[in-house]
């Protein structure tokens, strides 16, 4: 990639230090639990131990005997002002608090607000609660069975735990081809339900100030102004107007799709606080965080693959079932109920594809966010990246020909998929055969040739994705109805500084600079100069926020648009300042120069300054413009990964030796964050692959509720990962970028998994289940008469 | 995560500290590092009227080789094992067993005594100081007591020592020649606790046959365990890989495990032999047999 602007300016390309690193290094961060207001009372909430139960009764009475405990806030509480229940943005529905009954183990059932944090706590412990357990439904499979117990009987006509059937693709032409396919291979696949556990949890301030009827919210979402616009929907019968609300997102300590979300205790505070005129602080625990708040992945998948005795892909089946829990609190775009999981046909031409997916309620946590991933996407590459294991398997086949064979051509982009999308660009072997290469794929192959001669297991395990990213464009894409455009605003100071704000939220990507550096490289001024704000809805422009990787794609490309109108304007006061004709004037990095006489110009700095002091009659003083980008499609970032893993025959633990992934995001703005992201993402992606799980038992009960069982990775089960790219630009993007802060998320857990079983396939091995924990591992060895 | 309210006392001697114990009885508990008990307190698991902060009594934290000892004081550190010189070049088995007890955080706060007084079968030092053949020194109301190890630990979570009373050292005899102890544990990830952990200590005699043998495990039921099954089948043996595995074997069996998120119980039994073999050719290694 081409670098045009110098150091000083860090435009595109530079590897500019972060400007918010400061600031998170020496501690001053500023995140919704360093707030204090006067006056402010503290939230904590009564849970329930039990996945299904009605409450007979809840008294109140020796809470609220306690010094300094001033309320308790219940179902019947919030039932006076209607908003016990609360919509979903799947257009479902969710408790606040319960009047009837529990639905999952922890949920919310009763609030206390009291003077401190401690005694708040001991009000919870002091609230009794009188339950009458039901009978739990914890198994999706037999939520549908006839006859299962009906969760959600708060639903007129609901007689079953069904909640919804999507399905995409020609279901005909598809098994046509499977009926004529000289190969078919078959994998069922669980992708179980994780938590995106980010290290600062949920929690909120609820401020309303009676006297103006102002009520101001310091929230932890990723998502500001729409939750503003959802709180305006939600509480307008009880005065809440929008012009009165104020969301403030201040630092995020990570949200990877678990901040999206309204979670009930942002209402309880809120009504809280609106009936008590204080501000209250909510802030949950690790355990609330990792048993309550939204979880994701949980699908339950069967694909099927058809394929020539060649290696030809020729069709692809997937049929999955969906785990939501309680309620379809998922955060998708509101017409795809499966997320973007019609991705599932991958880097592979395929041209017959059809995939369903059923959603089902169970006794559990509501949910099914897209953690740090464009919703689904997770789930689709793991199963096409399996089936294709599979089939070179089958085939006999070397896992790495066989993608070669069958990746869509690069002189076939834009390439439409059987399941509907346009794929923008890509270069896949590209990227496959530079993963290879740096690896050193031939040498490993017989390094494992020879080991097996030994009895020793090591395997390679290839994963090839493409993702979809940068949600979206207005035709399908919108949340409740409010389309997913993204938004800038850009204002240049008369000293040729600028502030932008933008309607995303950073929560760890690094908005601050990577913005700057957008419009540094439009505008040529320096990214240092330009202040950039996200996350308060007072001040920043409408937007639907940064989360499926879309900040780049949709925000981004706004700044951009909306720096190129700056220049336009800048254009006319600059020759209007060399008294030239706007036509004779070219731009370069930084200054527009008269055509053919070079040493006339005006820098930028100078024509802002104009702008304000000096500008042409008739015009309108001041440098600033707005931009609400649209875009035309999604962008369709890809990598391939590859990593080499050892097995201890005596434990069963697989050690990830290494681990090279080559990633295409298009053009890069800052490649030093790229890697960052990339970085992060695969030790993100490591993590359900080898490690983490929420599971419940037959009651319910929640397993892998804290961090001595959810077992996020730490440095020291980290390898070092090794990263490398190719660039192939998004022909539609404004500046040719693409999204990235998922790519490794999404592509990594298959190729870790494809590792292991490629060290047991010798075995007869096909497929493992994640997460492949060395008991599980060590289960397969004992079977296969390999343990030590 | 928010405790139910204490008394908190922070006593500038020991013998203050054992009056306070006798005082408020059952009520009481005494806080070292406060790594296993504030965990205890904070998820409301367990309560305490009355804790005794041990922190500001002189003289508890110390590592020292005298009277043919390794003499530890009751409230040193895990860190500060891992920093000691004569532990580094002398008992690498106590080096192995620090280095693997939770994360720097947790080892610069938590203390050897309160790692044996909590009695967690899932502690790290406990199987090392059944190898070991060390001594507990408790000081209570009345005089100092030697507790030798095999004796001290009860049951879960309950050891030989008395509510009133402190311990205030730990006394391991110095090794013999031809002597090596190993400690490996098998985690799920860093900081966590024990799958499975193995100690070993062996002493080689002259002719090379094992003298005395020491194996014990981690996490493997309610209380430490120690193998003597495994230590006779091992003693008078040339250490050789099928003695060891014969050793381990038994060792392995030894184990009752309970079913946790770490492991089926089948899974966490099989785990205490492998790892006990490892243990095991690790000690004979450092012995200098092999
Ligand atoms: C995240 C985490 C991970 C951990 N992982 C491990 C691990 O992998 N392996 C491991 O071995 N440990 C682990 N621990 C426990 C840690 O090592 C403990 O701190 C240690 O076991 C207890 O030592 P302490 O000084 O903190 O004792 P405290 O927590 O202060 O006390 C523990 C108990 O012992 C009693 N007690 C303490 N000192 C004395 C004394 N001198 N005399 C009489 N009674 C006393 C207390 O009254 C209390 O009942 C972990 C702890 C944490 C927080």
């Amino acid at each position: 990639m081409k670098i045009d602007t110098t150091p000083e300016v860090s435009g595109m390309g530079h590897s500019m230090k972060r400007k918010e690193d400061p600031r998170f290094i020496r501690g001053k961060g500023n995140y919704v639990d360093d707030i204090q207001l006067p006056g402010m009372l503290y939230m904590d909430i009564v849970r329930s131990p039990f996945a299904h139960a009605k409450i007979k009764s809840i008294n109140t009475e020796k809470a609220l005997k306690i010094p300094g405990v001033l309320a308790v806030i219940t179902g019947e509480t919030l039932a006076k002002y209607n908003l016990h229940w609360m919509p979903t943005l799947m257009s479902d529905t969710q408790m606040v608090l319960p009047v009837e009954k529990v639905v999952y183990q922890s949920q919310e059932v009763a609030a206390v607000i009291a003077t401190s944090r401690y005694i708040a706590a001991d009000g919870v412990d002091a609230v009794e609660v009188d339950y009458e357990p039901l009978p739990v439904v914890v198994d999706p499979f037999k939520a549908l069975e006839p006859g299962a117990t009906v969760i959600r009987t708060d639903k007129k006509d609901k007689k079953d735990n069904h909640i919804f059937h999507w399905e995409v693709g020609d279901r005909a032409a598809t098994e046509k081809a499977f009926a004529e396919a000289e190969v078919v291979v078959k994998q069922d696949c669980y992708i179980p339900r994780i938590h995106v556990a980010s290290i600062e949890t949920c929690g909120c301030i609820a401020d309303f100030d009676r006297v103006n009827g102002k009520l101001t919210v310091y929230m932890t979402t990723q998502a500001p102004h729409a939750i503003r616009t959802v709180f305006a929907l939600v509480a307008g019968h009880v005065g809440l107007s929008e012009e009165r609300i104020r969301i403030i997102s201040p630092d995020i300590g990570g949200g990877f799709g678990g901040k999206v979300p309204v979670y009930p205790g942002y209402v309880i505070a809120t009504a809280a606080s609106v009936v008590i005129g204080k501000p209250i602080k909510w802030i949950e625990d690790r355990m609330e965080n990792l048993q309550a708040d939204s979880f994701a992945r949980d699908y339950w998948m069967k694909a099927e693959l058809a394929a020539k005795k060649d290696g030809t892909i020729t069709a692809l089946r997937i049929k999955t079932l969906a785990d939501h829990g309680c309620a379809d609190a998922a955060a998708n775009p509101s017409k795809f109920p499966a997320g973007l999981f019609s991705i599932c046909t991958g880097s592979y031409d395929i041209k017959h594809a059809f995939a369903e997916v059923d959603g089902a309620y169970t006794n559990k946590p509501p949910g099914g966010v897209a953690y740090r991933c464009s919703f689904r996407v997770t789930e689709a590459v793991h199963m096409i990246e399996r089936v294709t294991d599979i089939l070179a398997q089958q085939l006999k086949m070397d896992p790495a020909e066989l993608r070669l064979k069958n990746f869509i051509p690069k002189e076939k982009f834009p390439y439409q998929s059987a399941l509907g999308w346009e794929y923008d660009s890509g270069d896949y072997a590209r990227a496959l055969k530079l993963a290879m290469e740096r690896i050193g794929y031939p040498a490993l192959r017989k390094e494992q040739a020879e080991k097996r001669a030994r009895g020793e297991l090591m395997g390679i395990g290839i994963s090839s994705f493409t993702e979809i990213v940068g949600a979206g464009p207005s035709k399908h894409f919108d949340i409740l109805g409010i389309k997913m455009f993204d938004s800038a605003e850009i204002r240049i100071h008369p000293t040729g500084k600028a502030i932008a704000r933008f309607g995303t939220k950073s929560q760890g990507q690094g908005h601050e600079t990577t913005y700057a550096q957008i419009i540094a490289e439009e505008l040529g001024i320096p990214a240092s100069a330009v202040q950039i704000e996200e996350g308060d809805t007072d001040t920043a422009p409408y937007g639907l926020g940064t989360y499926a990787s879309r900040s780049t794609p949709t925000a981004g490309a706004a700044g951009a648009m909306a720096a190129r109108k700056i220049r336009e304007k800048a254009k006319k006061i600059a020759a209007h300042l060399l008294e030239v004709s706007p036509e004779d004037l070219v731009w370069e990095t930084g200054k527009f120069s008269v055509r053919g006489a070079p040493q006339r110009s005006k820098t930028i700095q100078e024509i802002a300054f104009a702008a304000y002091t000096n500008h042409p009659q008739g015009m309108e003083a001041g440098l600033e413009a707005v931009c609400y980008y649209d875009p035309p499609n999604l962008t369709f970032p890809f990598g391939s990964y590859i990593c080499v893993v050892d097995i201890d025959r005596g434990t069963g633990q697989v050690k990830i030796r290494r681990f090279m992934a080559v990633d295409d995001c298009g053009n890069i703005i800052n490649p030093m964050i790229v890697d960052g992201q990339i970085h992060g993402g695969l030790s993100m992606g490591m993590a359900p692959a080898l490690m983490e799980e929420i599971s419940y038992d037959e009651n319910g009960n929640v397993q892998g509720g804290s961090f001595m069982d959810y077992l996020v990775p730490t440095a020291m089960e980290t390898p070092s990962w090794e990263t490398d790219k190719t660039v192939t630009p998004s022909p539609h993007h404004p500046f040719g970028a693409k999204g990235v802060g998922e790519s490794a998320t999404v592509g990594a857990p298959p190729a870790i998994v494809n590792a292991v079983v490629d060290a047991l396939s010798h075995l007869g091995v096909t497929h493992v289940e994640i997460p492949m924990t060395p008991e599980r591992v060590w289960r397969i060895l004992k079977e296969k008469g390999v343990a030590e | 995560m928010i405790p139910a309210a204490f008394d908190y006392h922070a006593p500038t001697s020991l013998s203050e500290a054992v009056a306070l114990l006798s005082k408020h009885g059952d009520t009481a508990k005494v806080l070292s590092g406060g790594q296993s008990l504030l965990p205890l307190l904070k998820l409301r698991l367990g309560q305490a009227g009355h804790l005794i902060d041990i922190g500001r009594i002189p003289g508890l934290e110390y590592i020292k080789e005298e009277g043919g000892m390794l003499r530890i004081g009751g409230r040193t550190r895990e860190s500060a094992l891992e920093r000691s010189e004569v532990v580094r070049t002398r008992y690498p088995i106590l080096l192995d067993t620090a280095q693997v007890i939770a994360d720097p955080l947790v080892r610069n706060m938590a203390t050897v005594g309160g790692n044996l007084a909590h009695g967690d079968p899932g502690n790290d030092h406990p199987a090392t100081m059944l190898v070991l053949g060390a001594q507990v020194v408790a000081t209570g109301p009345k005089a100092e007591r030697v507790i030798p190890i095999d004796g001290f630990f009860v049951g879960l979570f309950t050891t030989a020592l008395q509510p009133d009373e402190i311990v205030t050292e730990i006394r391991i005899p110095a090794p013999p020649a031809r002597s090596g102890g190993a400690y490996v544990k098998f985690e799920r990830k860093v900081g966590d606790y024990a799958t499975a952990a193995a100690a070993a200590f062996v002493t080689l005699g002259a002719s090379g046959l094992v003298e005395r043998a020491g194996i014990a495990l981690t996490n493997a039921g309610p209380k430490p365990v120690r193998s003597t099954a495994a230590e006779k089948l091992l003693t008078g043996r040339r250490p050789d890989a099928a003695a060891l595995g014969e050793a381990a074997r038994a060792a392995g069996q030894s184990a009752t495990p309970s079913a946790d998120r770490r492991g089926a119980a089948d899974y966490k039994k099989e785990m205490a032999g492998v790892l006990a073999l490892r243990a095991l050719t690790k000690a004979v290694q450092r012995a200098g047999g092999r």
